[in-house]
């Protein structure tokens, strides 16, 4: 891993400022009681940045316990099918725990340890976060309680219980509708109570600063591998980069690096997608940056999909990782400055998605994944036939077995 | 600060310790809210907060929360613009004392946050209590100045976990009074409070000439005593939204939080 995670005076974009705002985005919006607390976080993560040894045994996990780099991967059939140059894949599948999660899971938790806490605690949606949190937790000895809402607690009822083998508690949360939104909340209440013994591990670029900034600084290692490999591989010439967004995480992880590096005239398209549910025009979405309004939830400012009243709506998606009704404060800054573009994929299209990696290349890819992938077909349209994308696999499909059959897959 | 005190920060000094009753807008319906505003008027109490029913209160607990959903659901959705109807009829009311909004940051944003100070103006409230906007954020001070142009308070927070900083920037940005957080978590009722109360308070006072109002677990008359003993005001929210729906209830509850705090502990 390079010296990607800070950003420095050279950079060709640069964001946050220091009260963590990204454009009018993001900000620290909590009850006084965390204040202290998130100070606490952002000085300790830059002592960590800093610190060579702990750079170096978050380098040595990442690469002997989650099995990174992950490899490029050229997908030759799934190119042909949908009528495009070449797609490159980024496998976070392969990783440890089978997504993107662990990278950003490990290294807040390894914070935590060395901020001297004993405990974290997590909010999950489809329980791949849960999952790679509590998995560092267990790897490191620390005591790990994950908050869940009780419908996804139904839908992703596998990684519930691999939470629970691996020795964290799941804290069922049943307000609102019962996902990732309400786990959140009940994440951050319980947090304002035990934030002197317990650190937070947020799963997304969501959240008060330093949050957002610090879980880019750990998925950017997605976007500075693939331009190593893109590099490795000869391969000088990419037209559009893609990931979903749910919080906007994975998606941040690979843009960061393009946009850090690149300047603006020889960057590929950006290109994030976001759960478009059972279609934009209805009331059951979670495509914040193309239907909200700009608002402050869980702690930051940004794109929010809300009432007259200015109450945070309800969010729909299959994909619960998918199925919030905010995005990550560095996203609206992004979609506002033209500088990443976003599209809303259906569940209908995410599935369609989701079959043709499977059929093409035994590739079983994340329901939340496959909304980047539905993206394809449509770029091979604008692009033509001799674009080269590149395409972040943010996870593997294991967890959506039972969804995909529900939805009548065969 | 050496002008007279505004009229939230008055009724801190008034010889004896304050009761700050915090009630739910639009709970049980908006009827309801008025009548247990009477009520509380009428019992005595000294400053009346008035809650702005929010989908997402990251810092108030179940009572309350499910206050705020009871009223959500009535009557369409009762709101921040609603709420500063009911508190424009309410502050018509003779006998009424100051009245302070208690909402979260984003339905004043989304309402606009220069239309919030004049609505609120015009319904003659005297504070906001803003717990998801720390004072030292861009909205706060893009707030503050819509709020001191109108003769608005702000009231800020300080928590147990308060550096010496941080309270330096709460006593320096606030208003009327200072709202001391008792305890660590959310908002509602707790058997006992913490030992560092005490503490908490002196440090408070020592950051800022303003009243300092303790609240967040004080359910009891007994434990408003106690803390009336080293405040200047005792802020009960949940043992009050709980008998909400009843105002002659409410009335006598409140009647015994108002004789424990005024004799002040003593
Ligand atoms: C495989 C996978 N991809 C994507 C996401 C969405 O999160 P983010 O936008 O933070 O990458 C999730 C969240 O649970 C996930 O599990």
């Amino acid at each position: 891993m390079s010296d990607a995670l800070l950003p420095s005076a050279d950079d060709a974009y640069s964001s946050p400022d220091a009260q963590g705002f990204y454009g009018p985005y993001g900000g620290t919006f909590v009850p006084e009681t965390v204040m202290p607390a998130l100070a606490e976080l952002s000085e300790a993560y830059e002592s960590a940045m800093q610190d060579a040894a702990f750079r170096e045994r978050l380098s040595y996990l990442l690469a002997e316990y989650v099995g990174r780099p992950s490899p490029l991967y050229k997908a030759e059939r799934l190119a042909e099918a949908v009528g495009l140059g070449a797609v490159y894949l980024t496998r976070e599948d392969l990783n440890h725990t089978g997504a993107h999660k662990i990278n950003n899971s490990l290294g807040q938790c390894m914070l935590a340890q060395r901020m001297g806490k004993r405990r974290v605690i997590a909010e999950t949606g489809a329980g791949q976060h849960g999952v790679a949190t509590a998995t560092a937790a267990a790897l490191l000895g620390l005591e790990c309680a994950v908050f869940m809402g009780v419908e996804d607690i139904r839908r992703q009822s596998l990684n519930v219980y691999k939470m629970k083998l691996l020795g964290a508690e799941v804290v069922p949360v049943d307000e609102g509708g019962g996902t990732l939104a309400d786990a959140t909340t009940a994440a951050l209440r319980h947090w304002v109570e035990r934030v002197e013994d317990t650190f937070y591990v947020i799963g997304s670029t969501v959240g008060p600063h330093p949050y957002p900034a610090i879980v880019r600084g750990f998925q950017c290692v997605i976007g500075e591998e693939t331009l190593v490999q893109l590099e490795v591989k000869n391969i000088d010439h990419v037209d559009a980069v893609i990931a979903c967004v749910g919080g906007g995480s994975n998606a941040i992880g690979m843009f960061y690096p393009f946009l850090r590096h690149l300047p603006a005239g020889s960057r590929p398209l950006l290109i994030g997608a976001e759960a478009a549910g059972l279609g934009v025009e209805t009331d059951k979405h979670g495509a914040a940056l193309t239907k909200g309004t700009p608002g402050v939830m869980h702690g930051f400012y940004s794109y929010l999909l809300q009432d007259d009243a200015g109450n945070p709506l309800e969010a729909y998606s299959i994909s619960a990782g998918l199925d919030y009704p905010g995005v990550g404060p560095e996203h609206g800054s992004l979609k506002d400055s033209g500088l990443v573009r976003y599209e809303a994929v259906t569940d209908a299209d995410a599935l369609e998605a989701f079959v043709l990696l499977t059929r093409t290349e035994g590739i079983i890819p994340a329901i939340e994944s496959s909304h980047a992938l539905a993206l394809l077909p449509r770029l091979a349209a604008e692009l033509g036939p001799d674009a080269v994308l590149v395409l972040n696999v943010s996870g593997r499909g294991d967890k959506d077995m039972d969804i995909v059959r529900e939805a009548g897959v065969e | 600060m050496s002008s007279a005190p505004s009229r939230l920060e008055a009724a801190f000094l008034k010889g004896h310790p304050a009761l700050v009753a915090y009630l739910m807008g639009g709970y049980p319906d908006r009827a309801g809210s008025l009548a247990a505003l009477v009520a509380v008027a009428c019992a005595g109490a000294d400053v009346i907060e008035l809650g702005v029913p929010y989908a997402d209160p990251l810092a108030d607990g179940p009572v309350i929360q499910h206050a705020a959903e009871a009223a959500r659901a009535c009557e369409g959705s009762f709101g921040l613009a609603e709420t500063l109807d009911l508190a424009g009829e309410a502050a018509a009311l003779p006998g009424m004392p100051p009245l302070v909004v208690m909402t979260y940051l984003n339905p004043m944003m989304r309402m606009g946050l220069a239309k919030v100070g004049q609505k609120a103006a015009e319904a003659g409230v005297a504070g906001f209590i803003v717990p998801d906007m720390p004072p030292d954020n861009p909205m706060a001070v893009q707030w503050k100045r819509e709020a001191v142009a109108r003769g608005i308070d702000t009231v800020f927070l300080a928590a147990p976990t308060s550096t010496p900083e941080r309270l330096a920037v709460v006593g320096e940005a606030s208003t009327g009074f200072v709202y001391v957080v008792s305890s660590l978590g959310v908002t509602g009722e707790r058997t006992q409070l913490p030992a560092e109360l005490t503490d908490l308070v002196a440090r408070v006072r020592a950051s800022s000439p303003l009243p300092v109002a303790v609240g967040f677990g004080v359910s009891t008359p007994a434990q408003a005593a106690t803390v009336s003993a080293i405040a200047d005001g005792v802020i009960v929210g949940s043992a009050l939204v709980r008998r909400q729906d009843d105002p002659s209830a409410l009335g006598e509850f409140v009647g015994q939080l108002v004789s424990a705090v005024h004799t002040g502990g003593r």
